[in-house]
Order: structure tokens, then C-alpha cells, then sequence
């Protein structure tokens, strides 16, 4: 079918609403602190340059000096004044705005909320005015305010903004402007306080600005303003008659079934239209009852849904129907031409119910189900409750006895009308097995006292219909009587037992369900590595599972409770409330509300008892005051029990681990003196003494240089023992850290070997490292400590003359160094133990000299590049020593 | 070599009193100050050849006394450092020093140290050709040679040569060396350093395992044998 080229009357709606207006450039953000506002202002500025008449309506600039320059020049609006909570408050002068008729207003913040005393509730209603008073506005807009993103935001970000713009205004803008920041540069400009921030928590800010939440709303705003530009494109393609897809055909409509809610379903519907470009209806079904129950209760469920739909640009009829709704709505879609209907999702009910009393949403829902071949039907999910449940429901408030003793009479009543009906069918005997059965079933239900009644009952109502002589209560004969009598015992019997079984059951589950809880709490306080943990893990559990506030108290250093957590968090408590702390924890016994001690407290207070020592107290409180019920305390004395073992396991661990490094450090304090006593006397001795030989007469040049060597080699060895204490010292502080670079390992094997020219020079070194290996990643100063200090050990356990094979390669991303001597090689099982400190080969004086310190200064450096140092034997039967250090390799992309 | 004067910057009374009987033997004048403060005005007052300056001094940082002096003075100073120290021995490189020792430093290597520090003196003003032992560099005509034998050198690695050459048994840091061949922007690109190190040291002959003529300083810069 030819399409005819001519506009569509209803795309020129737009632009014929848009003639005397004036025009509405959105600048939108994708977050606080893009630069919207400046934007604004800069643009502003241009066109008061080509000579437009600007007035600043309401600008907030929050103390940016960038944005307050911007500002100069033009003219201000004065702000009225609002007197709100005691405080004097400024809002945009909107009739003063109007009255003043510039050709362009700015209005920043869309979303902005006004405070009461003027035009309106919202600036965006302000802006509306504005615009028909036919005065251009520049204004700017986050997203996370747009009124259908508000749900999506709200779920990327978990904040949620209360100030929503509906999209109808978006819409209604001539342009929109995006203005973007990539996440990065707006967390460093938020970092720099250059972002202002509104009212919110500081947790929330942080959360709010995460990468993540920026690039998604990032995304929403472009998203936003590319969806705008098209459909600016498709209403000038309409109202210009030009040819296309027309796609209006696929209407949607969105249904709301007597008793939904359906905001949820509102905002899909609008959504999916807008994707679509379609126009879309809301359909409200009400009834005359819900009319009547509406004007009687004043309650309206689906009025604030209604005027969200209209906000949101919905066409919506409301549809009074009786009977078949399915077949009217559906009569209804067809004339509209739609293609797709969306509806809430019935509350969850069960299957019976759901049969046997549909509420008239689940009707509509089957029978659209049914009929509605030709549509597309759309579930939507709806978080909220309704107001008001429809259809059959449990009286609320009515006494528990009340209910039971109904229950108990229709039971026997039930009974009662299956016997008339069976009384033809069998004996007159058998039909106390009816009642017998009724019997049972209210003992199992409801427990022993409302069996006897239904046993009282069903006696009575058995022996006045059925008994002859029928319809009286009197008694035939004495067989008849020890039936009736046996009928009573039995019932009794069988109710007495079936409830107790039933209060088994229910001990059971009651038991189970402790038994979770103080498990729940077990697994919890197992998994705590650290004190805190563990206190934590206590408040908020006894605080969940007995529904109440919760408070742990544990003394300080000086013996004084203090409150180690609670929850919710609370740092305080009253006097009286103290002192029924320390009661409890004086006296080891409960303190505080439903005790003996102290029962005005709010508070009740459980002493926390370990095997030792009593280690604190727990506290809960009510919130309503009430005292603990008596399973609440078994409950809480469970927990209790639980926290004090809780506690007390990682008290225990804390002083074991303490106690451990405390052994510790007096063994390498002992180890140390012993070392610094013979390592550095040593030297020292020989020092002294070949200084006072110098003096000797008669000492010939020969002798005189046998001791300067002396002295310069003794004076050189007690330099390395020091140097190796002071590098331990460094290691111990965690000072030493590794500035790696590429380093070439066979230039740093050279230099360790300048360094020990001397001491090397009576044992050959032998170097197999490849001249083109890949640089190692290594902070060659420490690396070059550790291979002295490798050479170093070689040379004097091995002994003159052996020699020292040095030796390098790569795998993969590390290099391997290794160091091999032919010495006697370490005793069998110390290779594990070389690297420890103050550990050496044979000890005191018959051992070589050393302060032990050399490996594991070694280990210390090369562990903080991330390496790995081990010794072995280099021949199988044990002689010579190996030591291996693996080190990263410079990745190739930095090297080359 | 000449006698010069050298000013030592030591707080310490021993090590003053043995570099004062060392550097005397040599032959030179010696000056001592025990305080920055101290060394500073000698510095200024005596104009010595060469400074010998400890990082710890006991009214301010050797450091300090470093950059007073290069305001007005472009002498030679070497710097005695602890092992521990190798940021403060960075330090004064970056500030201004020639070179370092170590402390507990050989009293042979210091003067080695001193003596290539008087000599690059000479060296500025002086010749186009460097002899060094058996090698020999001619910087009219990029040439070097071996005990005769010519090395064959590209222009880098004849620059790079002749820049270590000309400060023979001195330090030369990585930055002082790629700033003077590669320029300024290349001055943290060390691996066109360790590159060129590691053919030189082919053509020279040197094993970077066991050196004769270029020694590596770990971290720091290069050094060539002084012969």
C-alpha cells in the first residue's frame, strides 16, 4: 500500500506545542562534578556575547572560583527568601524570572526541589512556567534524576535519589547536550574536592563515585541523549512526511488489574515504548466494589501508580467492568491496535488459593493467558506491596481461644454432616469413627485441651443425632452408655496422644532451630582470625537472632569494662545500665532486666565465664523494654556460653602467639650477645695486640708486615660483622626495600668479586653466565650484598685453593644464580636451617668465624624481591654446597 | 703528581689525623674542618684542589656543605659514605659530588680515588689524545687502539670510551653518562647503556664477570681502569 507523503496530523502536534515557547536546552551529566554547571555557563556567556539578554535565574557554584568568574558579567537574579526549620533559606525567584522576561534564563539543578512558598514543588514545574511565558532555558540534569532511570540507577549505585525529573520535561527539551567526563578524571577531580557533594552520607559518596557505578551511568547518559536526538530525528521525519518504518502498529499497553500496584510495570511499559517509539496506555480496571471499598477507606492503590503514568506521558483510561474484564480489555487492545501488554505479577500465593478464590488480578492474568493469542504479554515483578489485600484473608486480631474454639466447631460440625451423609451407608456404630477422626486431626493441629472439648463435642453432638433415641441427649440403654463412654476415653486417648506428638514435633523443630542458630554463631566465631571479629560476629548474631540490641563488654588494661561492640553500634551506656554490667561481671551472675539484680535496667546482662577467668558481658535489650521470655534466656545463656569459648580461643591463641614471640626474641637476644661477645671480640683482640707488636723493638720489616696485615685484615672482618648486624637490623625494621632496575647479573658478579678481590684471591672463580642473558629485575646494590656475602661464606668453608663455580640461567620469567663450593658441604639436615640467623657450622670457638648472620640477610633480601634462596649438597655423596637464588626476570617490553 | 691542597670535612679526630699523615706522605698540603660550618669557610677561603667531605657531620648534612660550595666552586669533592647509605651516596652524586668511598675505606683506594680527581683537572684542559696503559684514544680522529691493534669502535662507543677515559679512575654515574651521549630525554633509558657497556667491554676484551678495564658500581655508574 502506498504510504501518502503528507505529515502526520499528530507528529505536528509537537511542534505546534513548542510554537510561543520558549526553548529548553538540557546540559546532562552522567554525575555531580562533570562540569555541567560550566558548560552552562560558558554557553550562556556566548550568547549574551552575540547580544541575547541573559538572567541567571538560580546558579549554584558552589564555591568553585572556575565557575564563579563565569559568573561575572552577567546578570543575577536576587534569590527569595525562604524561612525553612529556623533557618533563612534562598530559592529561585520564579514569578520575579517571569516578570523580568529575558530572552534566556539559566536555571541550574532541574531536579532541585523548592522549598514551600512557591509556584510549585519542583523547579522542573518552575521551568514549565518559564518556557510557556516563551523565555529560552538552559538548565542542567544528572541522570540518576531522570524519573524512569531513578530504578536502574538505584540498582547500579545503591543510592537512591528522591529528586526525580519526569521524562516527559527530558522530552520536552529542544536540545540536550551531553556533558562527559571519563570516570577516571572525575574521581581525581573528586579526589581534589573539586566536586560538591549534596547531602549525602559520606559512605554513600564513595560508594556512588566507584569506577564501576561512573562508567555505567557514563553509559545511561549517552544513552539518554542519544535516544533524544533520534527521537528529535523520527518527529522531523514525521512532521516533514517523510517515508519510512512506521512502527505503530506495536502499541503497548500497560494493564493494571483491579488491586496491583504496578509502578514497576509503568516503568517498563514507558521504557519500552520509548525503545520502540510507540505511544503506550494505561489501563486501570476497577470494579464497582473497588469503587465503594475506595470511597469508604479514602485508600487508593493505584492513584500514585496513575499519576506516575501520567507524569511519564501514558494515555490512560480507567475501565469499570463486571464480569468478563479479559474480553473488555482485550476489545480494548485490539482498537488501539496493540501489540504488547504489560502487567504487574500477581502476589505470590498458594496454588489452592490461587484456584479456589482467584483475586480478580489473577482472573485477569488466566484469562488473558487463555484468550490473549494474538498478544504479547509481559510479566513484571512488583517489589511493593499492596496497600490493602484484596480477596479472603485470616481475621486479623481475633483472640487466639476465639479462633480456636470456631475451629473446633466447624470441625464438629464438618463431622457431624459427613455421619448424616454416611448414615444410611453403615451402621450406626462406625460413625463414631468420624468423630474419632475429627478428634485426631484437632489434637494434631491445634493440642490436647481443644481435643477434649472436640471430644465433649463430637460425644454430645454423636449422641444427639445419632444415638437412639435420635435428637434427644438421652440414653437408651447401658450398652449404649459404655459405648458413648468408651467413644470419650478413647478420643481423650488418642487426642492426648496425637498432641503430644504434635508438641514433640514442636519441641523438635524449637530445638533444631536453637541448635542452627548457636551453629549459625559457632561457624561464624570459628572463622574469626582476630578479637574484634569474633565480638563482632557475637553482637550482630545474638543481636539477629533474638531480635533485640546487643552489647559485648570486656575489661580494658586496668581492669574497667568497656563495650567492645554492640549493635546496632552504640558507645555508651546510662550508669545504671553500667553498673548492671559490672554486677554481672563481678558476681559471674545475670544482671539487669527479668534478674534479681538491678531489674529497672534495660538492659539484662549474662556474664561471660571462661575456664580462667571471666572475660566480659554480654547484654541485650528490647527495643519495646519488654524482659527476655524464658527461651529467650535459654537461648541467650546458649550464646553466651558460646561467645565466652569464642573469646576465650582467641585470648588464648593471642597470649600463645605472644608468648611464642616473647621465646623468640629472647633467643636470638642470647644468640646475639654470645655472637657480638666472641664475633666482634675476636678481631678486636687480634687488633690491639699486633698494634702494641708494632711498638716492639727489634721487630724486623718482615714481622712489622705480618701484623699491619694482620691488623687490616682483622679491622676488614670486623667491619662485615658489623655491616651484616646493621643490614639484619634494616631487614628486621622492614626499612630495606628492593628499588629494582634491569640489571645485568654477570656485571654484578664482577663487581662482588672487585669487592672481595681480597679474600678471593687464593681460590679460582669460575663464571658460566650466558654474555646476552636477559637482565634480572633486582635492586643491584642488595643482590650484589647478597652474592659478597655467598662468596664470602664459600671461601671460608671451603677453605684456600678449592674453587668457586658461579653459575646463571633462566626459565621462564626468573633467573637462576647459583653458587657452588667444594667444601666439606653442610651437615646432613642443616639445609633447611643455613638461612636461619645465628645458625653456623660447628659452634664457638671451633667453628669458622662468623656472626651466623650472612644467609639470613641473604634470604631477607632476596625474599623482599619476591625470590627464593635454598642450599643442597652439589655431589650425591654431600661434599660441596650449593646455594641457589632465584630472581625475577625484567619483563622484555621494559628492556628492550 | 704535584702537591695540591686538599681540604678534609671530617668530624671524626682519627680519621683526620691518618688521611692528614696519608695525604702528606703523597705530597699535598692538607686543611681540616670538623664541622660543615667549618668546611664551608675554608672552602671558601683556601680554595683547595679537592675536597674530602663525610656525609655526617655534626652541625648539618655533608650535603649541605656540597651545595654551598658548588655555588661558587666547581672543585673536586669526594664523598665518604657509610655502606648503609646508598640514597645520602646518591644524593650527593645528583648534587654535585665527582665520586665516593665507602667507609671503613682502604687508605689506598681513597688516594687512587683523589688521584683521578686531580687529574681529570688536568685532563679539561688537555690533549686529544688519552693514553691509558695499552690503550690509546684519539679523539681528533675517533680512533682507538689496543696495544696497538685498532678497536674498530662505532661513534657511541667511541664517545662512551672517551667519556670514561677521560675521567679514568673516576666514577661516572649512568645519568652522566647518557645525558652526555644520548641527551637529556634519554636520561633513565639504562638500557641503551648496559647495550653499549657490554659491546665495549667485547672489543676491550673485559670480561663483565671478572673486569680489567670497566668496573661496574652497582646502581650507580661505571669506572674505567686507571692504568
Amino acid at each position: 500500500m502506498p504510504e501518502p507523503r503528507r505529515p502526520e496530523p499528530e507528529a505536528l502536534l509537537p511542534e505546534a506545542r513548542r510554537e510561543g515557547r520558549g526553548r529548553l536546552k538540557v546540559f546532562l551529566g552522567a554525575a555531580p562534578g562533570v562540569g555541567k554547571t560550566y558548560a552552562m555557563l560558558e554557553a550562556a556567556r556566548l550568547r549574551a556575547a552575540e547580544g541575547v539578554k541573559v538572567l541567571v535565574g538560580v546558579v549554584e557554584t558552589h564555591g568553585r572560583a572556575e565557575t564563579e568568574a563565569l559568573l561575572r558579567g552577567l546578570e543575577v537574579l536576587p534569590r527569595r527568601r525562604v524561612i525553612h526549620s529556623g533557618r533563612i533559606l534562598h530559592e529561585m525567584d520564579a514569578d520575579a524570572l517571569i516578570a523580568r522576561h529575558p530572552d534566556l534564563a539559566l536555571i541550574d539543578e532541574l531536579a532541585h526541589s523548592n522549598l514551600s512558598g512557591g509556584r510549585h514543588e519542583k523547579r522542573w514545574q518552575d521551568v514549565e512556567d518559564v518556557l510557556a511565558a516563551g523565555i529560552d532555558v538552559y538548565t542542567t540534569l544528572n541522570v540518576q534524576h531522570v524519573e524512569t532511570l531513578n530504578d536502574t540507577v538505584a540498582r547500579i549505585t545503591g543510592v537512591r535519589v528522591r529528586e526525580t525529573v519526569p521524562d516527559r520535561v527530558l522530552e520536552m527539551a529542544d536540545e540536550i547536550e551531553l556533558i562527559d567526563l571519563p570516570p577516571d578524571e572525575l574521581i581525581a577531580r573528586l579526589r581534589a574536592g573539586k566536586v560538591y557533594v549534596q547531602d549525602q552520607a559520606a559512605r554513600a559518596v564513595a560508594n556512588f563515585f566507584a569506577k564501576g557505578n561512573l562508567t555505567a551511568l557514563r553509559e545511561l547518559a549517552m544513552r539518554t541523549a542519544a535516544d533524544r536526538v533520534d527521537a528529535q530525528l523520527q518527529e522531523h521525519m514525521a512532521a516533514n512526511a517523510i517515508a519510512g518504518p512506521w512502527p505503530t502498529q506495536e502499541r503497548i499497553l500497560v494493564l493494571l488489574p483491579e488491586g496491583a500496584v504496578g509502578r514497576d510495570a509503568i516503568r517498563i511499559g514507558k521504557r519500552s515504548a520509548d525503545r520502540a517509539r510507540v505511544e503506550w496506555f494505561v489501563l486501570a480496571l476497577t470494579s464497582l466494589r473497588d469503587e465503594q471499598n475506595r470511597r469508604a477507606d479514602g485508600q487508593d492503590e493505584a492513584g500514585p501508580a496513575l499519576r506516575l503514568a501520567e507524569r511519564l506521558g501514558a494515555d490512560i483510561s480507567t475501565l469499570q467492568v463486571e464480569g468478563d474484564a479479559v474480553s473488555e480489555v482485550l476489545d480494548f487492545a485490539r482498537r488501539q491496535n496493540i501489540r504488547r501488554i504489560v502487567l504487574p505479577r500477581p502476589p505470590r500465593r498458594p496454588w489452592l488459593a490461587r484456584r479456589l478464590l482467584p483475586t480478580p488480578h489473577e482472573q485477569v492474568l488466566a484469562g488473558l493467558t487463555r484468550q490473549a493469542e494474538a498478544f504479547e504479554l509481559l510479566l513484571v515483578g512488583d517489589d511493593e506491596k499492596p496497600l490493602r489485600q484484596r480477596g479472603r484473608q485470616p481475621a486479623p486480631d481475633m483472640p487466639k481461644a476465639l479462633r480456636q474454639a470456631a475451629m473446633l466447631l466447624a470441625a464438629v460440625a464438618a463431622a457431624t454432616l459427613v455421619a448424616l451423609a454416611a448414615d444410611r451407608l453403615v451402621p450406626v456404630l462406625s460413625l463414631s469413627l468420624i468423630y474419632m477422626t475429627t478428634v485426631v486431626a484437632v489434637a494434631s493441629r491445634l493440642g490436647l485441651g481443644p481435643a477434649i472439648a472436640t471430644a465433649g463435642l463430637s460425644f454430645l453432638a454423636y449422641n444427639f443425632f445419632f444415638a437412639p433415641p435420635r435428637f434427644t441427649l438421652k440414653i437408651w440403654d447401658q450398652g449404649q452408655f459404655l459405648t458413648l463412654t468408651l467413644f470419650l476415653a478413647a478420643s481423650i486417648l488418642t487426642g492426648n496422644l496425637a498432641a503430644r506428638l504434635r508438641n514433640r514435633v514442636i519441641a523438635q523443630r524449637a530445638i533444631a532451630d536453637r541448635t542452627r542458630k548457636l551453629y549459625d554463631f559457632s561457624r561464624k566465631a570459628a572463622g574469626a582470625a582476630a578479637f574484634d571479629d569474633v565480638v563482632w560476629a557475637a553482637v550482630s548474631h545474638v543481636a539477629t537472632v533474638l531480635e533485640c540490641e546487643s552489647i559485648l563488654l570486656v575489661p580494658d588494661e586496668g581492669g574497667a569494662l568497656a563495650i567492645a561492640g554492640a549493635f546496632p553500634p552504640e558507645d555508651r551506656l546510662e550508669p545504671r545500665e553500667r553498673s548492671a554490667a559490672q554486677y554481672a561481671f563481678d558476681h559471674g551472675e545475670p544482671a539487669g532486666r527479668g534478674s534479681g539484680t538491678l531489674p529497672a535496667s534495660r538492659w539484662l546482662f549474662l556474664p561471660l565465664s571462661g575456664a580462667e577467668r571471666r572475660l566480659g558481658t554480654l547484654g541485650i535489650a528490647y527495643e519495646d523494654g519488654r524482659e527476655p521470655s524464658p527461651a529467650d534466656r535459654r537461648l541467650l545463656e546458649a550464646q553466651a556460653d558460646q561467645v565466652a569459648l569464642a573469646l576465650e580461643r582467641i585470648r588464648l591463641s593471642e597470649d600463645l602467639a605472644q608468648s611464642r614471640v616473647a621465646s623468640e626474641t629472647e633467643r636470638l637476644r642470647s644468640a646475639l650477645l654470645s655472637s657480638v661477645s666472641h664475633d666482634l671480640r675476636t678481631p678486636l683482640v687480634s687488633i690491639l695486640g699486633a698494634a702494641e707488636g708494632l711498638d716492639q723493638p727489634g721487630l724486623g720489616p718482615q714481622g712489622r708486615d705480618i701484623l699491619v696485615e694482620t691488623i687490616r685484615e682483622e679491622g676488614e672482618r670486623l667491619d662485615r660483622y658489623i655491616q651484616n648486624l646493621l643490614d639484619m637490623t634494616r631487614l628486621g625494621h622492614g626499612a630495606l626495600r628492593p628499588n629494582a632496575v634491569p640489571t645485568d647479573l654477570r656485571e654484578l658478579v664482577g663487581a662482588a668479586r672487585h669487592r672481595l678481590r681480597g679474600p678471593l684471591r687464593d681460590n679460582p672463580v669460575m663464571v658460566t653466565i650466558p654474555e646476552d642473558m636477559a637482565p634480572a629485575h633486582v635492586d643491584p646494590i642488595l643482590i650484589e650484598q647478597v652474592v659478597v656475602n655467598i662468596l664470602d661464606n664459600a671461601r671460608k668453608y671451603a677453605g684456600p685453593g678449592t674453587p668457586i663455580r658461579i653459575s646463571a640461567s633462566t626459565q621462564g620469567a626468573r633467573a637462576t644464580l647459583a653458587i657452588e663450593d667444594e667444601g666439606p658441604g653442610l651437615p646432613p639436615g642443616a639445609a633447611g636451617q643455613v638461612f636461619d640467623m645465628f645458625w653456623r657450622v660447628g659452634q664457638g670457638d671451633g667453628g669458622q668465624g662468623g656472626t651466623g648472620l650472612g644467609l639470613a640477610i641473604c634470604k631477607g633480601i632476596v625474599e623482599a624481591h619476591g625470590g627464593t634462596i635454598r642450599a643442597e649438597p652439589v655431589h650425591a655423596d654431600g661434599r660441596g654446597t650449593r646455594i641457589a637464588i632465584e630472581l625475577p626476570l625484567t619483563n622484555p617490553e621494559l628492556s628492550h | 703528581m704535584s702537591a695540591a691542597r686538599i681540604l678534609i670535612v671530617e668530624d671524626e679526630t682519627p680519621i683526620r689525623r691518618f688521611l692528614r699523615v696519608a695525604l702528606e706522605a703523597e705530597g699535598h698540603l692538607v686543611s681540616e674542618a670538623a664541622t660543615a660550618h667549618e668546611g664551608v669557610a675554608l672552602a671558601a677561603k683556601e680554595a683547595p684542589a679537592a675536597i674530602i667531605l663525610d656525609l655526617g657531620l655534626p652541625d648539618a648534612d655533608g650535603i649541605t656543605v656540597l651545595k654551598r660550595v658548588r655555588e661558587w666552586s666547581a672543585v673536586p669533592v669526594l664523598v665518604l659514605s657509610v655502606r648503609s647509605d646508598e640514597a645520602g651516596k646518591i644524593a650527593a652524586l645528583d648534587a654535585g659530588a665527582q665520586d665516593y668511598v665507602t667507609k671503613p675505606f682502604s687508605t689506598g683506594e681513597l688516594l687512587a680515588r683523589l688521584r683521578g680527581l686531580l687529574r681529570d683537572r688536568a685532563a679539561e684542559a688537555a690533549p686529544a689524545v688519552l693514553t691509558l696503559g695499552p690503550l690509546a684514544i684519539d679523539a681528533a680522529d675517533h680512533r682507538a687502539s689496543l696495544a696497538g691493534e685498532d678497536l674498530h669502535l662505532t661513534r657511541k662507543e667511541f664517545d662512551l670510551l672517551w667519556l670514561l677515559a677521560s675521567h679514568a679512575g673516576r666514577l661516572v654515574t649512568q645519568d652522566m653518562i647518557l645525558r652526555a651521549i644520548w641527551g637529556p630525554a634519554h636520561a633513565g633509558d639504562s638500557q641503551y647503556l648496559r647495550v653499549y657497556i657490554r659491546q665495549l667491554r667485547a672489543k676491550l676484551g673485559d670480561d663483565a664477570a671478572d673486569p680489567r678495564w670497566i668496573f661496574t658500581e652497582p646502581g650507580v655508574g661505571y669506572r674505567l681502569a686507571d692504568r
